[in-house]
């Protein structure tokens, strides 16, 4: 046996791969589902609290800034593992799957927040001026005027950002999610092969360029002519 | 109507320690072109801001076509439609074409149908010469374009009376004569404008009078022949000597 056929007999073995495959396309249904929550509510929370912080309502906004950099600061483990073990101590006991979302959700929402806020200051003061001059109100302002504006130049850091956080649903196994890795791993130690891994791995590559290339395609479109 | 259009009494300003307005009269009829001139500081782009409320004074009245612009019971996004403003740096809104710019306080605040805000937004863009140039983006005009773009903005609502800030302060020298050929033209219509601006050329044939401002108060104010020949007070000598030796 040469050094290649081991090496495909270790990670590409096919045999293994066919017998596991239905188990990895199962997890990646589960990670589809979980990213997408986890997107959703978390960039809609994020572009809500963003919004609520530009009406300029001093104790509010203190508060929100202490929720955005709490959950900046905490890694998402942490986050999960609190959730999880920590919420049945007050008589609420959250699936794994509902604690990962809960907190790749929150930490999303901290980090968009803080993309969406320096997107919306960045937009230059006279913009607003112009807006309200001509009897725009507030709201319509926010809305016409500035979040255009605001959002072509969250758009390269924001999908940066929800790309990462949304890796991070393979965090997770540690509370038996039973996304794409936590497949990926229980076949693994089943077939003492890694075989299942490295399909894991495609999974990750066959979900995440598309949504890569999106992206791309949202910053040319958010461009305007010059 | 024969009482002044605009009509500001005691307007005080504070920034913090900074006392900037300190209490300005200024009253203006009915298709009068009042120009202000002083030295940066002196107050008169704060005093503009007032009357439309972009900046709150901290004491005095602002009543502009009747309406108290400073009670709060005022719908002040109403009263503004009424009141255009024109700022040094344009203010166009870059992710929109010129005609977009034009209609979109005509679509959402004084409610026309996408049909109607374009047309008379395309006739907005026509008074200001700019008619082939709906469809371009602020990108892709220059500064001297972009300021009637953003003239036409203002137009296009109607307004009783045009506030313009230093509009020709951020344009090259070259571009400056277009924006005044379009000012000049409005000035010609019957529009009542109040212009902030060191164009003393244009000061002198268009404006029925000129006010000086110095240190947040109006120093002195005439016709634009007295003010820049025979100025009573040493400090418009002085300012307008300066002015005159650029």
């Amino acid at each position: 046996m040469s050094r290649w056929d081991r090496f495909t007999e270790t990670f590409l073995n096919t045999k293994v791969m066919a017998r596991y495959l239905p188990d990895i396309l199962s997890g990646v249904l589960v990670t589809i589902e979980l990213a997408l929550l986890v997107v959703v509510t978390g960039l809609a929370a994020g572009l809500s609290l963003a919004l609520l912080r530009s009406l300029g309502i001093r104790p509010l906004n203190w508060l929100i800034i202490f929720i955005v950099d709490l959950f900046r600061s905490l890694p998402p483990l942490v986050v999960i593992v609190l959730i999880y073990f920590g919420l049945p101590s007050v008589g609420l006991s959250p699936s794994g799957f509902v604690s990962t979302w809960l907190s790749l959700g929150f930490v999303l929402m901290a980090f968009s927040e803080e993309i969406f806020w320096a997107g919306i200051t960045s937009v230059a003061r006279g913009q607003w001026e112009a807006a309200r001059s001509t009897g725009l109100s507030f709201g319509q302002t926010l809305r016409h005027v500035v979040l255009p504006q605001a959002f072509r130049l969250t758009i390269p850091p924001l999908t940066n950002r929800t790309i990462a956080i949304t890796k991070g649903t393979a965090l997770g196994t540690v509370v038996a999610v039973t996304e794409i890795l936590g497949q990926a791993s229980s076949a693994m130690s089943n077939s003492y092969n890694p075989s299942p891994l490295m399909l894991g791995a495609a999974a990750y590559l066959v979900l995440f360029l598309p949504v890569v290339v999106a992206a791309r395609w949202v910053e040319t479109r958010f461009a305007w002519k010059r | 109507m024969s009482g002044p259009i605009v009509d500001a009494r005691g307007v005080h300003k504070h920034f913090g320690a900074l006392h900037v307005l300190k209490g300005v009269d200024l009253r203006v009829a009915e298709r009068e072109l009042v120009f202000v001139i002083g030295p940066s500081g002196s107050g008169k782009s704060t005093l503009l801001r007032c009357l439309n409320r972009l900046e709150e004074p901290s004491a005095g009245s602002v009543v502009v076509d009747g309406i108290d612009m400073l009670d709060p019971r005022t719908d002040i996004n109403h009263a503004r439609q009424r009141i255009g403003m024109v700022f040094q740096s344009f203010n166009l809104y870059p992710h929109m074409t010129a005609l977009g710019n034009v209609t979109l306080a005509l679509r959402k605040v004084a409610g026309k149908s996408r049909a109607d805000a374009e047309a008379l937004g395309r006739a907005a863009l026509e008074r200001v010469g700019l008619a082939d140039r709906a469809g371009h983006t602020p990108g892709q005009l220059s500064g001297g374009q972009q300021q009637r773009v953003a003239i036409a903005r203002s137009i296009a609502l109607e307004p009783r009376v045009m506030l313009f800030d230093e509009p020709t302060s951020a344009l090259d020298p070259e571009l400056v004569g277009s924006v005044l050929e379009v000012m000049r033209s409005l000035r010609e219509s019957g529009m009542t404008m109040i212009v902030v601006s060191h164009e003393m050329g244009f000061a002198r044939n268009a404006a029925d009078r000129v006010l000086f401002m110095d240190e947040g108060a109006i120093v002195e104010e005439g016709p634009p022949a007295a003010i820049f020949e025979r100025p009573a007070h040493e400090r418009t000598r002085a300012f307008i000597g300066q002015i005159q030796r650029h």
